[in-house]
């Protein structure tokens, strides 16, 4: 939501590569923008939020050279647009740090959010209410821990809804009855995330895909991308990028 | 004339605001049914399912909260300061709340997440976001639009009502709450009506403290979503049938606005009528 | 046992002294938190530097130009438009059905939330009209939303100007539009500065609105066709995201000076303009 649509209609200028959509893979695209930058001195790669489906409507019709997305395309999409996954992220469960709660199956996760168990004394915590935290309808994250997490069932309509993995962030490093999920990537160090089926979320279980809750981050285009576009996508998939995002928490593409 | 063409221009812009919201919003409604879309709690948009009953609850909840402290600050503070306070302290006081009024509702938000949300939740219960939290920085933020408004009311009660009410042995206070409130009272409602009118359309401040959550609150600790708060989340990302529900969102507070806008209007119109009359 | 007068009055006056000051108390704690905890960081390199890493570091110049063309836009756009409104209300015209109208439309628009004028400027300015995410369509959208503030305090000026000026001018052998322009409105001019600086403080606090319609681009707006943050949403998104609370601090503290400044320039220019007619 924080970032509004962003369809670019109209405007733009020549040698600018557009990339639009999903607001989890944006702050990493920016990182990546600003350092192809200053080593590129002439070229400017526009990164905009959106939201990943805003992201393939834009490079749908041509408004951007790449969209960006935080979730595995559709059967559907994959006839109309290329992928190349430029990393993956963990999904990660989050508590509070007073929580003493160390992991969580898959099962039980659903049945927090889907507002089944409602203390934590039924998952072997403390006697406290279970608070879950959601994202927004239409978010990147929210799809695919929908996707993972719950499949069909929905999630409960007490759940809190914050609006940004920043606001979950917070809201969980303040509130002990707390759990929510978030991009593996942005935890830092003042939250807990779960151990998920007995996997630590780690980057190394999920580069070994021993972590069951992640997701790719694709650079997607229609049809072959851009000559600016490829220069770009290129120097992301480089070791010089997927060094920069592995700093920043990610996984690299491959 | 010229002149004349671009004083059209107000009822123009608003012309032009109705139908389109209207446009945008309509459809869904007539597709999902008015019945539902205003009466079913399911709001479930990757389902297909569009009900806002918990955020039409919310609105109203959060707004009525948001009046409770607006009129009372609000009122008390525009009491004091036509009838109770010499100039010197008016002009200090008066631009103050005025001020109040001129702050960012980001801000408000802001500082309702820092400050009032863990207090709520860590001294009387529940997650801190809430009804609570909303109607109370709500409550701050239309107070100036309350006191303004009755500050001019107030003030236009004429002289001769208060002299004569002070000539037959009452008290300041007594003229204040028997007579001059009594001859201010359209005013101040309209003073009122415009002021809840300002809390079901705030945004973002709202987001921020109230929760978002899909239930109809059972109690001010709980959260809340409001109609607002449910366009502003979800416009981003919202496409097709599910940004068409978020204009219909729209109509509906819309529609909700202009009740209250018209009543406050035909009130203090006739507050101005009667008093011309006299 | 009955309560003497006195006393009940001395409670109530101190019952109000209480609202007022805790109303007071609250906008002081407001300001002085934001600007306490911000105001050392607003640097000189925070205001001149963009921002870096998403806003984690660097300044916030190129906001600070978005807010300054957004504003001003609207401001430029909307305050010809409403002024001679104003004027064509109280000299062009005779109350009726006509000027009934226009203020009609003029409130109404006046109390339509701005997440309504967001979801309108979206649809029309930047998706009909073409003008995409962009300066231009935050500031087509903001001149709605001020429209009212300018046309109501522009026709409360003019309606304040002593009908003797206007008397003395047509016994020198003006026309109308003269006697309007030359004498009219440059008497008014203070108490329609208000108004116009007013707007421009709304304008710059606004958030919903120009979420949706100028976008929230980190770049500099090179043309008004960019897209472009302003500085409330700047704060609103850092502090969302937790990328930097101490430049969100900074931000804040230079909207809150902003809308000091502003808010001192509009109560300034009003006691101007009542020393004037009065």
């Amino acid at each position: 939501m924080l970032n509004g649509l962003s369809l670019i209609i109209g405007g733009g200028r020549g040698d600018v590569v557009n990339a639009v959509g999903s607001t989890s893979v944006q702050p990493f695209a920016e990182m990546l923008a600003q350092a192809y930058e200053d080593s590129h001195p002439d070229l400017y790669v526009d990164v905009q939020g959106g939201g990943s489906t805003a992201g393939l409507q834009a490079a749908a019709n041509g408004l951007a050279q790449i969209g960006m997305c935080s979730r595995e395309l559709t059967p559907d999409e994959t006839k109309e647009f290329q992928d190349i996954v430029i990393a993956r992220d963990g999904l990660a469960i989050v508590v509070h740090p007073s929580n003493p709660i160390e992991g969580l199956s898959l099962d039980q996760i659903r049945r927090i959010f889907a507002g089944e168990i409602r203390n934590w004394t039924e998952v072997g915590g403390p006697d406290r209410p279970v608070r879950p935290i959601t994202r927004e309808e239409g978010s990147g994250t929210r799809e695919a821990f929908v996707k993972k997490v719950m499949g069909k069932v929905r999630i409960a309509r007490e759940a809190l809804t914050q609006e940004s993995n920043g606001s979950v962030k917070e809201l969980v490093r303040s509130d002990p009855a707390a759990v929510g999920y978030m991009s593996l990537g942005l935890v830092g160090g003042e939250l807990r995330a779960v151990d998920v089926d007995g996997a630590a979320p780690t980057s190394a279980n999920v580069l070994a895909g021993k972590y069951p809750l992640v997701r790719p981050f694709l650079f997607v285009t229609k049809g072959k991308p851009s000559e600016k576009a490829q220069a770009f996508i290129d120097f992301v998939l480089s070791p010089e990028g997927q060094k920069m995002l592995e700093n920043e928490g990610l996984v690299r593409a491959r | 004339m010229l002149l004349m063409l671009t004083a059209l221009s107000a009822i123009s812009g608003l012309a032009l605001i109705t139908g389109f919201i209207f446009k945008e919003g309509l459809p869904i409604i007539a597709k999902v049914g008015l019945g539902d879309f205003i009466g079913s709690s399911d709001w479930y948009p990757s389902e297909g399912r569009f009900g806002i009953l918990p955020m039409i609850a919310g609105s109203l909840e959060v707004t009525a909260g948001a009046m409770v402290i607006g009129v009372l600050f609000g009122l008390g503070c525009a009491v004091l300061l036509v009838d109770f306070v010499p100039p010197r302290a008016v002009s200090i006081i008066k631009p103050s709340i005025e001020l109040l009024a001129g702050i960012p509702s980001v801000v408000y938000g802001f500082m309702g997440v820092v400050i009032l949300v863990p207090f709520i939740r860590d001294y009387l219960g529940g997650p801190g976001l809430s009804v609570l939290a909303a109607s109370i920085v709500l409550g701050i933020m239309v107070l100036p639009t309350v006191t303004s408004i009755s500050v001019d009311a107030l003030q236009a009660v004429p002289r001769a009502y208060r002299e004569g009410s002070i000539a037959l042995g009452a008290t300041e206070w007594q003229t204040t709450h028997m007579v001059v409130l009594k001859a201010a009272r359209s005013g101040i409602v309209a003073a009122v009506i415009l002021g809840m009118g300002r809390a079901v359309g705030e945004t973002m401040a709202v987001i921020m403290v109230a929760g978002n959550t899909i239930a109809v609150p059972h109690s001010i600790l709980a959260p809340v979503r409001t109609l607002t708060s449910n366009i502003a989340l979800e416009m981003g990302y919202a496409s097709g049938d599910h940004r068409q529900a978020l204009f219909a969102t729209g109509v509906t507070l819309f529609v909700i606005i202009m009740i209250l806008n018209t009543v406050a209007l035909t009130v203090s119109r006739r507050r101005g009528r009667r008093a011309q009359g006299q | 046992m009955k309560i003497h007068p006195h006393i009940t009055q001395r409670l109530a006056v101190i019952a109000m002294w209480t609202l007022t000051a805790s109303t007071l108390g609250v906008l002081l704690f407001i300001i002085a938190y934001i600007l306490g905890h911000g105001l050392p960081y607003v640097t000189w390199s925070f205001l001149t530097e963009s921002p870096k890493s998403m806003g984690r570091e660097g300044g916030i110049l190129p906001m600070i130009v978005g807010t300054i063309w957004v504003a001003g836009l609207a401001v430029a756009l909307a305050a010809p438009i409403g002024v001679a409104t104003a004027v064509y209300l109280t000299e062009y015209t005779r109350e009726g059905r006509l000027t009934a109208v226009i203020r009609f439309g003029a409130d109404c628009l006046a109390g339509i939330p701005s997440i309504i004028f967001g979801l309108f400027g979206f649809v029309f300015f930047a998706i009909y009209l073409g003008m995409g995410l962009s300066v231009i369509s935050g500031a087509l959208t903001l001149a709605l939303m001020v429209l009212p503030t300018i046309i109501r305090t522009s026709e409360e000026a003019i309606r304040a100007v002593p009908h003797a000026y206007r008397e003395v001018s047509y016994g020198l052998g003006s026309t109308r539009w003269q006697m309007v322009t030359q004498v009219v409105l440059k008497s008014a001019m203070p108490g329609i500065g208000t108004g116009i600086v007013l707007s421009i403080g709304r304008s710059i606090s606004e958030t919903a609105a120009v979420m949706l319609t100028a976008g929230s681009a980190l770049g500099f707006p090179h043309s008004v066709l960019d897209s472009s943050r302003t500085m409330a949403l700047h704060f609103y998104i850092l502090s969302r995201e937790g990328l930097s609370m101490t430049n969100a601090y900074a931000t804040a503290s230079v909207l809150i000076l902003a809308i000091l400044v502003i808010n001192l320039a509009a109560y300034w220019l009003m006691r101007r303009f009542i020393a004037k007619v009065a």
